[in-house]
């Protein structure tokens, strides 16, 4: 029989809270975070809004030691390790001992880019003639795994580990390739996640390219409106999101709690084919990601009760809508609930999956759906397929059973997975 | 500068980059940072970097090759310093 996958962890660093318990309070109750940024507006930006997780002295030391803090600079691998030390806390796993590794347990934790601060304060240092001063800091930092080799270090991991990396698909591909690991026999456990630096040096490219609403400066909190007729762009934002995943039988053995289970997924391309390219998705390639994902997952279309969107605030939230409701031959009433994170705390780019997946799971655990923020005047395109009630801006509660959770990427990339409430 | 004031100087230096705190106690001329103090060998070019500013001198790639003990790298501070 097919080996059952299960979350026994959770770990989350979100503009809107950092720990699940404060994250999950900032859900149910439609918190912002979303803040005037002086630094873009000093920049002159033309988006000056975004969403930043704020990390205490207290937490940094409780995670790194005195020397680790030496030259650091890296904001999306202080926020991976936060997030990713928390769940395996969370998981009430245990460090391993100095001498051998844990070989069963491994990390995939994605990233877009790594210490791209450090990689400033370095390239600064090498055109003034002082490559040397750089010491033995910039590496470890600015290497795309960084963040995962930093949290096997600490936890003394010996299974695969290695950092993703598949634009803002990215956090719901790494759940995906531990799920697989995981049911291939290869792992018993991965910390899967993924993370996201902050700051001008990672969202300045997608503010020339227009990507991000300028029209909310003055309005911070109304800034992030998916699904909105008034939606003008994202606000880039920040923060790691991380679950354990776990082979059923091992979490059962040790006694662990279980949060949700994953019954499966899919990731594919669209190819740049097609309506597809570097920017815009082909939208065949996506509604095949989503009738995959489901067909993995061995349930209907039908079984689906809420979807955790992609929906960035872009002009492309319609289409999302659409392909869904063409995946899953629903519309209307008949249309599953309906949410986006990103109205509360912006869009966490590479953190992003990751984020919204602890969200989602979280929402089949404790029996609720979150709100969205900013929607009150609906997109007409959205509202003429989707029942107003399915896409809620005061929170739900309710015992929900099945969440698809979906994230796209630059590159025509796609990812879903299927979540589903645990039982026996 | 008295070689012992340099290597209490050199202690305060090392001392973030030790595991092994104890051994900072036992420190000797024959100590060997990696060996001995258990650090890092990725550390050491840290060190140096620390030592070049602490005593205001550069410290060029061959003496820094031979700074591996107590005893070569306070000859190579003694020698820079008479520079």
């Amino acid at each position: 029989m097919k080996r059952r996958v299960v979350i026994t962890g959770l770990g989350v660093v979100a503009p809107n809270g950092v720990g699940v318990t404060a994250f999950l309070e900032a859900i149910q109750n439609g918190i912002s975070c979303i803040k005037f940024n002086p630094e873009l507006d000093r920049l002159q930006f033309s988006c000056q809004i975004s969403g930043t997780p704020e990390i205490s002295d207290a937490l940094k030391e409780k995670y790194f030691t005195t020397l680790e803090l030496r030259n650091f600079n890296s904001t999306g691998i202080l926020y991976g390790v936060v997030a990713g030390m928390q769940a395996w806390a969370d998981a009430g796993l245990p460090i391993v001992s100095q001498d051998v590794p844990d070989w069963d347990s491994g990390t995939i934790f994605g990233t877009g880019t790594s210490g791209i601060d450090k990689f400033r304060e370095s390239i600064y240092k090498i055109d003034d003639f002082q490559t040397r001063k750089l010491g033995s800091t910039a590496v470890a930092q600015t290497m795309n795994s960084g963040v995962s080799a930093y949290l096997a270090g600490k936890l003394g991991l010996g299974n695969q580990v290695t950092t993703n990396s598949s634009a803002c698909t990215t956090g719901t591909e790494s759940i995906l390739m531990a799920y697989d690991r995981i049911v291939s026999g290869q792992a018993q456990r991965i910390l899967a996640g993924s993370t996201s630096d902050s700051g001008p040096y990672i969202w300045g490219g997608f503010d020339a390219m227009k990507v991000c609403t300028f029209k909310h400066n003055h309005e911070p909190e109304k800034g992030s409106r998916p699904m909105s007729a008034s939606a003008s762009g994202f606000v880039p934002s920040s923060g790691a999101g991380a679950l354990i995943l776990e082979d059923l039988e091992t979490a059962m053995a040790r006694g662990a709690k279980i949060y949700a289970e994953v019954l499966g997924g899919n990731i594919n391309s669209g190819g740049q084919r097609g309506e597809g390219t570097m920017t815009a998705p082909n939208s065949v390639a996506v509604q095949r990601c989503i009738i995959k994902a489901i067909e993995s997952a061995g349930i209907s279309a039908q079984q689906i009760e809420a979807i955790n969107g992609h929906l960035t605030a872009t002009s492309k939230d319609s289409l999302e809508i659409l392909n869904w409701v063409a995946a899953l031959n629903r519309k209307g009433k008949d249309f599953p609930y309906i949410n986006s994170l990103k109205s509360m705390v912006g869009h966490c780019l590479s953190g992003a999956g990751s984020i919204e997946s602890v969200a989602t799971v979280l929402e089949l655990c404790h029996g609720f759906i979150f709100p969205n923020l900013n929607c009150e005047d609906l997109h007409p395109e959205i509202a003429e397929i989707v029942a107003n009630e399915r896409i809620p801006q005061r929170m739900v509660e309710k015992q929900i059973n099945i969440i698809a959770k979906a994230s796209f990427g630059f590159g025509d990339v796609n990812a879903c997975v299927i979540f589903k409430k645990y039982t026996q | 500068m008295e070689n012992t004031e340099i290597v209490n100087q050199l202690i305060a230096i090392v001392k973030p980059y030790v595991t092994e705190v104890e051994a900072l106690n036992d420190l000797n001329e024959n100590t060997d940072f990696i060996n001995d103090l258990k650090i890092n060998s990725a550390n050491l070019v840290d060190i140096v970097l620390d030592i070049e500013e602490v005593f205001g001198i550069e410290i060029d790639n061959e003496s820094m090759q031979k700074m591996l003990t107590v005893k070569a790298t306070v000859e190579i501070i003694q020698n820079k310093l008479k520079i």
